[in-house]
């Protein structure tokens, strides 16, 4: 297979969104975890938690400002790539994208105003109120690109009308069953990327002796709520498998490379998936476990690949391994988290320098989590752009040349790397300084639409110390 | 409906013209400051707000695609490339804004970032909307041209002519927000800038006149409409007025004056169409049920609250930006 604009196209989707992802992922979990704060600060007065949440929202500044711009490129690149996709489905997906943009814009964009200038200027409670509108901003967000995303996985209230989608049914779109899984499934997912990353921070002070007070308070908030959510998460990461079982049966057997009809199925734990022979080579399979997993039964029959046209079948190997990662990240993430509550909950974690060590490398894994889960289910849905509907070979722009694509994939490759580099440069810096004993002034420059003009004033204003506190 | 949604992109497109246009301005204008001074007391002009006038591009691009897909497709793969680099140009000349006050040794790089950035995107913007002007090979919904198709050296006259036009309003906007020496080679620079866009004004109506007979039928039949290159000749002379007697506020306000003439001349040569010649507003609109199911959430609640906010932070930042404030 050469390269072709389709080919192009979907790596620089693939590459762009993948590289987006990671900062919103991020910033939502963190705007819940400074609301989650500021609201222990009011109730307990204890400035300790005001600290903490001053730290933590210059780098919620930073990594919302990397998520906002690389968010832009997304709103016209299905337009320069997917042009037969925006054309025809735009009566629906334009108008989800829409929504996304107005509704998170303005909630994010104006009380993030008021986390940065108004500490001084309004009541304590709409301090509060400001904090949780900008998560619930970010938050709506991934709700609108959720519905868009899951529209495309099971399309529901439309009809095709001369070529294009035309809604016919907006509560089916908004209210489809498969929204309300997949939703929580990528909330709690950000939520626990915020909860490991802030426990890696706590680790790190620890390991390093600096910053204890703040360090512990970070470690165990994280690792608690991580305990909490993890078995939440992973109840809707099989609600999720449910829902592919039920609507995508032949992305459920490319994940489980399942080749031939089982009954009852055996479960591949590991193997090659080869689809020259519709076999796997080097498989470790247990008996019965597929069919307990897919249907909940001893003696359930398990469609295989082959029951299908070969058109149809999607590529096995990506969703059949992205899928064993994101679960393989998951089930450690479990354990750390349980482990580690347990440690703390008997008072040994801070001592337990091997659980420090783990809970610092864990800040990775939530992340390898959501691009793998993301890889199973969007390479999972090919050949399809809309499911069973829009194939992504007619979606492609039917213009594009092999000669543009390369050019765009290399400028994209390029500047994002640029701007990637540094942005973990100042992140690295941020980190390093730590939660010290200082509050962010206003900085004079800094607007709500230039997040990461917080971290100017940290950086320039370095010699300033006032008490924490009211 | 349809109206209502024309209407709204119309605003949120000329919002951003005039708004992002001041400032990508600016960010030319910096690459010809001679000192780090008045380059700092460019960046702090523009620096509270380039954000908040960038978003407004977001806005027109998914109400586009929203409720005029079939325009947003077209448009995005007609221009692939150019879209392509002016994307490049706004993120580099964006994170410049941030990175720039980080380092000293590597400050270069950054410098180079904001003003090439905006001149490459404010160059791609006029180079399509003189590709447009001129004509895309449309059939059937889709693009058919190739990759370059674009290319004309009456796109690229566009393209340096609305260099000229937002290096204009960026002119204006650092006489109406700085002091000093900044205040007076702005005022310098103001002259010239209105001369060349004036002469690139005139040339793109005749050509499109020349080019487009529909156009000129237009004009001869509906002669009031010559109301709108009257505005802008009319600010143009106050804006001369305001020069001479340097009166900080005035220059600004005219520019936007003259831009919001050429917009609504250009807007009615061509009306009812959206691509000029080959889709109609109401060919390109999207059915009623998206329409509607946009108008009732984000069209009636959203969109105030939009204009509102950006008028809030313009509020805030009112008056003379002082040099010492952006670090």
């Amino acid at each position: 297979m050469g390269l072709t604009p389709l080919l192009l196209s979907r790596l620089q989707f693939a590459f762009t969104i993948s590289f987006h992802i990671i900062f919103p992922s991020f910033s939502i979990g963190v705007a819940a975890w400074l609301t989650f704060l500021e609201a222990l600060h009011l109730a307990t007065g204890r400035s300790v938690y005001r600290l903490i949440f001053e730290f933590w929202l210059k780098i919620f500044g930073v990594v919302f400002g990397l998520g906002v711009v690389s968010g832009i490129v997304m709103a016209f690149q299905f337009g320069t790539n997917w042009s037969e996709l925006a054309r025809t489905s735009g009566p629906i997906q334009g108008v989800l994208i829409s929504y996304e943009t107005f509704t998170a814009f303005a909630l994010e964009a104006s009380f993030f105003g008021v986390l940065l200038f108004g500490r001084s200027r309004v009541r304590p409670w709409f301090y509060l109120f400001s904090t949780a509108m900008v998560a619930l901003g970010t938050s709506l967000s991934a709700f609108w690109i959720m519905i868009n995303n899951s529209w495309m996985q099971v399309p529901t209230g439309y009809a095709v009308v001369n070529g294009t989608f035309v809604p016919t049914d907006w509560a089916a779109i908004i209210f489809n069953p498969v929204v309300w899984v997949r939703f929580p499934h990528m909330l709690f997912a950000s939520y626990l990327t915020g909860a490991f990353c802030v426990a890696a921070t706590g680790a790190w002070y620890l390991l390093r002796r600096v910053f204890t007070a703040e360090a512990q308070i970070m470690l165990r908030m994280g690792l608690y709520l991580a305990a909490i959510l993890m078995p939440v998460q992973l109840f809707f990461g099989h609600l999720t498998g449910d829902y592919v079982h039920k609507y995508q049966p032949i992305k459920f057997a490319a994940i489980e490379a399942r080749w031939h009809d089982e009954q009852p199925a055996s479960e591949v734990l590991i193997g090659w998936p080869d689809p020259a022979t519709a076999t796997n080579r080097y498989a470790i399979s247990i008996p019965v476990l597929g069919s307990l997993i897919a249907s909940s039964s001893f003696d359930s029959k398990e469609v295989g690949l082959t029951d299908f046209p070969r058109q149809d079948w999607p590529p096995v190997a990506i969703p059949f391994f992205s899928f064993r990662i994101m679960v393989a990240c998951g089930v450690a993430l479990l354990l750390l988290a349980w482990v580690g509550s347990y440690l703390s909950f008997k008072q040994r974690l801070d001592r337990n320098r091997l659980m420090l060590w783990l809970t610092f490398f864990s800040f990775p894994l939530p992340f390898i989590a959501i691009l793998t889960g993301w890889f199973t289910a969007e390479v999972g849905r090919q050949p399809w752009t809309v499911y069973g509907v829009l194939r992504t070979a007619q979606a492609v722009t039917p213009s594009l040349t092999t000669q543009a694509a390369t050019i765009s994939l290399i400028v994209f490759a390029a500047v994002y790397t640029f701007i990637f580099a540094f942005g973990t440069y100042y992140l690295h810096q941020l980190l390093r300084t730590g939660p010290v004993g200082r509050l962010v002034l206003p900085p004079t420059g800094a607007v709500p639409n230039r997040p990461m003009s917080v971290v100017d004033a940290h950086l320039a204003v370095p010699q300033r110390h006032l008490v924490p506190g009211e | 409906m349809v109206l209502y949604w024309i209407i709204v992109l119309a605003i949120a497109v000329l919002l951003y013209v005039l708004l992002d246009g001041f400032d990508l301005g600016v960010g030319m204008l910096f690459g010809l400051a001679r000192n780090e001074d008045d380059r700092r007391a460019m960046m702090a002009a523009v620096a509270p707000l380039w954000d908040g006038n960038e978003t407004w591009l977001v806005v027109a691009g998914v109400v586009l695609w929203g409720a005029f897909p079939v325009v947003y497709s077209v448009l995005l793969s007609a221009f692939y490339l150019p879209m392509l680099l002016m994307l490049a140009g706004l993120i580099l000349r964006g994170v410049a804004f941030e990175y720039r006050a980080k380092t000293q040794r590597l400050r270069w790089i950054w410098d180079a970032a904001f003003a090439g950035g905006s001149l490459v995107a404010a160059f791609m913007q006029g180079l399509t909307v003189g590709a447009l002007v001129k004509g895309l090979p449309i059939a059937d919904g889709r693009y058919t041209g190739g990759e370059f198709t674009w290319l004309s050296p009456f796109a690229i006259l566009c393209g340096i002519g609305l260099c000229l036009g937002y290096s204009l309003l960026g002119a204006c906007w650092l006489v109406k927000k700085c002091e000093g020496g900044i205040r007076d080679s702005a005022y310098r620079q103001i002259p010239p800038l209105s001369f060349g866009l004036l002469a690139f004004l005139v040339t793109v109506f005749g050509f499109a006149l020349a080019e487009h007979l529909q156009v000129l039928q237009r004009w001869l039949e509906r002669p009031w409409l010559f109301v709108f290159p009257a505005i802008g000749a009319a600010a143009l002379v106050v804006l001369a007025e305001g020069v001479r007697r340097r009166r900080d506020a005035v220059p600004f306000y005219m520019v936007a004056l003259i831009f919001l003439a050429a917009f609504g001349t250009l807007a009615i040569s061509f009306w009812p169409y959206m691509i000029p010649f080959a889709i109609t507003i109401d060919a390109a609109a999207a059915p009623h049920a998206s329409l509607a199911f946009m108008f009732w959430g984000e069209g009636i609640f959203v969109f105030p609250l939009l204009l509102i906010y950006a008028a809030v932070s313009y509020r805030v930042f009112r008056g003379k930006a002082g040099a010492a404030s952006y670090e």
